[in-house]
């Protein structure tokens, strides 16, 4: 920065100086201005960026669901959108199926990778590798994921990867997607299967900035390794563990690409049916782009709100 | 040039940058209604893909072909994706406004494509000038694209449901090719016996995924004798004896005779993916289900026939037809939907060309001998002419639909806002094909409030 300053500096010290304070004002502010040129072009380009695709899109959104378009016309209608909607008989079926899997996947998608990132840091040799291996789903394309997921391990057959392993354990068989109660946990598994080499990557780097002094002054005191892990592990991860929460709590709230493939859908009796996917539903085969809008806000209000809720507690904590 | 310069060349040049493609993004595609040459030019879409390398060929041929019959129309070739109408791609595309000027759309679209207020009114320009074989077209089809009186599209593909089966599977299970089942008791029974072949094949499949399941419980419904919706269009129709008796069908096969196979969820590809590799001995589909388990799904047509929709007690009651259409965008000028109508009427209505070049099909090896499209009229000049070249043509064998044509069963159109309303009754379908208890009663009734309160969102 000192290297661009420089040269507007002088050539504002050859003019001659302004008489009155608005004028000296008018000059700081372009020597700020050409000061910073660099700095705002660049900004200018990230502020573009968002304004195009993220910021006008949802104050489109926004607008949108307080309107109707009706043989291209279009009306203002107030609150009759999310009326509509909240009186959509799916609207409180996704919302629930949305919340369950919430919950499932942060029982089985949040603490799974933190074990397992504790057990890689464990190891002594192969640490490369065992990484590699855990990361590699990540790799994959989602869509190709789940449909290894829908055609080779929840087939509903005894052929079915799953079905056959729990035969051969001489434990019953599943519908797995076909089955109501069997769909959430499901996609919980094959989300996490699929997502959870990032996490256990992050959670990896954060363990091993713990002091090992700690785990030593730990065992001395005798404690085991659930008290170790309880005692110095959780406290020192704390922060990490608390930002990847919220992040998983947000990505998980928006399923949709596991239903639309491992369900082709809405699945059985709607029991696959997300908020995403409903608003996917409304827009693009309800001819109701209008209460799709509608339903996105809500799903934007819910999200901040918790979100807000979330950060205010967590501060606290702080 | 130093380091501070540098960066702030490369700053600009982003924001310029930006800013061009952000211009670029903003500005108009669709070209000059008339080119330098003075053309009327138009865009088509439902170009085949790269992938569908003689269909490709074909269309070519014919853009070449048409223009040169028409010195002074230019046709811009769109293709959208193997599926002409997506309908998640078709509903961004109208949101979006970038259909072409000559655009592809199913008999239920009419409703969103008027909501979308891309929809032209064509009724002054459709007429025999424009499309010569316009008088032999089948008037029930263009009622489908009209509106308050207005025509909006021009029909260029109408299909009707019935049964069918493949015959390899049929003779393996004792059963008699040339005598389908005609009540859906003989389709349980069928079912049961191909079912017992094993080797995870199963007797009789169905829909219940992706709006498929509605779509063919529309049918199943029609089958029955009974309408999706009340006859003002006001209320659902479908919570009654005979919505209840489709749902037992399905649900007496799937789990009391264990004659429909493991899996289930199916949408359009899955089925006849099963089908084309010899695992499905009955499905409801129209004519060209056959052609798509070919072209697609690597089946042989030899293996396959058709058979009327089966009733409950006796010959059906009614079964779906359904077709597709080209509509006009909304303010192209009056050059430009003649010569629109022009090249559909080229492509899609005159026998011996486009779609019914059926010389130029036979050797391709695409089915020429179906019973499909029934676009014209019967007894007039144009059906004649098509009928007389499809004889002349058909490299599939006519008498595997036989029984099908010589067993009409009368057709009924889709509903008013159909692709909502199978969304909504996937449910029902997918509640009966996946729970041995399912509630049929539950299962409808809820079918019925979400169907009512659509109806009534949509005034």
């Amino acid at each position: 920065m000192a290297i661009t300053s420089a040269p507007g500096a002088i050539r504002a010290a050859s003019r001659p100086a302004p008489s009155s304070p608005a004028g000296r004002q008018r000059t700081s502010l372009g020597r700020k201005v050409r000061d910073n040129l660099t700095g705002h072009a660049f900004l200018i380009g990230a502020v573009l960026c968002f304004a195009v695709f993220s910021w006008y899109p949802m104050v489109r959104g926004i607008v949108m669901s307080f309107q109707r378009t009706r043989r291209g016309e279009t009306t203002w209608v107030g609150w009759d959108n999310y009326l509509r909607i909240l009186d959509d008989p799916s609207f409180w079926t996704a919302w629930k199926n949305t919340f369950y899997f919430t919950v499932l996947a942060l029982v089985l998608g949040y603490a799974v990778p933190f074990f397992v990132a504790i057990l890689l840091n464990e190891f002594r040799h192969a640490k490369g590798y065992l990484r590699i291996l855990v990361y590699l789903p990540v790799m994959l394309p989602p869509a190709s994921a789940l449909f290894l997921f829908k055609f080779y391990a929840y087939d509903p057959s005894d052929a079915g990867l799953f079905n056959a392993i729990l035969k051969a354990l001489g434990l019953p068989t599943s519908q797995w997607m076909q089955s109501p109660d069997m769909t959430m946990p499901a996609m919980v598994i094959a989300s996490t299967w699929m997502n959870m080499g990032g996490a256990v990557l992050i959670y990896l780097a954060a363990l091993q900035n713990i002091p090992g002094e700690l785990y030593e002054a730990a065992e001395l005191d005798g404690a085991g390794v659930w008290r170790r892990i309880r005692h110095v592990t959780i406290p020192q991860t704390r922060l990490i563990l608390a930002l990847l929460a919220m992040l998983q709590i947000v990505a998980t709230m928006q399923l949709f690409i596991e239903p639309l493939i491992l369900a082709n859908g809405a699945g059985a009796e709607d029991s696959a049916t997300s908020v995403a996917y409903l608003i996917y539903q409304h827009g693009f085969f309800q001819n109701d782009l209008n209460g799709a809008a509608a339903l996105g806000v809500i799903m934007l209000v819910v999200l901040a709100g918790f979100s807000a809720v979330y950060l205010r507690l967590t501060a606290k904590q702080d | 040039m130093s380091v501070p310069q540098y960066r702030k060349a490369a700053a600009l040049a982003l924001v310029a940058g930006l800013g061009l493609s952000l211009t670029a993004c903003s500005t108009k595609s669709d070209d000059a209604k008339n080119d330098a040459s003075g053309k009327v030019t138009i865009t088509v879409d439902c170009q085949p893909v790269g992938a569908q390398k003689e269909l490709l060929q074909n269309w070519n041929d014919d853009v070449a072909e048409f223009e040169r019959q028409n010195t002074d129309i230019a046709i811009k070739s769109v293709s959208v994706g193997e599926q002409c109408n997506n309908p998640p791609d078709f509903t961004a595309r109208l949101a979006g406004g970038t259909v072409t000027d000559v655009f592809y759309g199913y008999m239920t679209d009419l409703q969103q494509v008027l909501d979308s207020g891309q929809a032209m009114d064509i009724s002054e320009f459709a007429n025999a000038e424009t499309v010569p074989t316009w008088d032999s077209v089948d008037p029930a089809l263009k009622e489908v694209f009209t509106d308050g009186g207005k025509l909006y599209a021009v029909p260029v593909k109408n299909y009707s449901m019935g049964l069918v089966y493949n015959k390899v599977l049929f003779q393996q299970a004792g059963l008699d090719v040339n005598n389908p089942p005609k009540t859906w008791a003989e389709v349980r029974d069928a079912a049961k016996k191909i079912s017992a072949l094993g080797n995870g094949i199963a007797g009789y499949a169905e829909y219940s995924a992706g709006n498929t399941g509605g779509w063919h419980f529309t049918s199943l419904l029609y089958s029955q004798g009974g309408q999706m919706l009340t006859a003002d269009g006001k209320k659902a129709d479908f919570n009654n004896a005979m919505g209840k008796q489709v749902l037992q069908n399905l649900k007496d096969m799937r789990y009391g005779d264990n004659s429909m196979g493991d899996r289930q969820l199916l949408q359009w590809g899955d089925l006849l993916t099963n089908a084309g590799a010899g695992k499905v001995g009955m499905f409801i589909g129209a004519p060209d289900t056959t052609q798509a388990i070919v072209s697609q799904f690597q089946g042989k047509f030899e293996d396959w026939a058709m058979g009327p929709l089966p009733g409950q007690d006796g010959p059906a009651k009614g079964t779906l037809g359904g077709g597709e259409g080209y509509f006009f965008k909304k303010g192209l000028s009056p050059e430009q939907v003649k010569a629109g109508l022009k090249w559909v009427a080229y492509q899609k209505l005159t026998p011996g060309k486009g779609q019914f070049d059926y010389a130029r099909a036979k050797p391709q090896n695409y089915p020429v001998g179906l019973p499909q499209p029934l676009l014209f009229a019967n007894g007039t000049e144009a059906q004649k002419q098509e009928l007389e070249l499809r004889k002349a043509n058909a490299n599939v064998d006519t008498a595997n639909f036989a029984v099908f044509e010589a067993n009409p069963v009368p057709i009924k159109g889709e509903p008013r806002n159909a692709q909502a309303i199978y969304t909504v009754l996937d449910a029902a379908m997918s509640g009966v094909l996946t729970n041995p208890n399912a509630n049929i009663d539950a299962l409808l009734k809820t079918a019925e409030d979400k169907v009512n309160q659509l109806l009534a969102a949509e005034g």
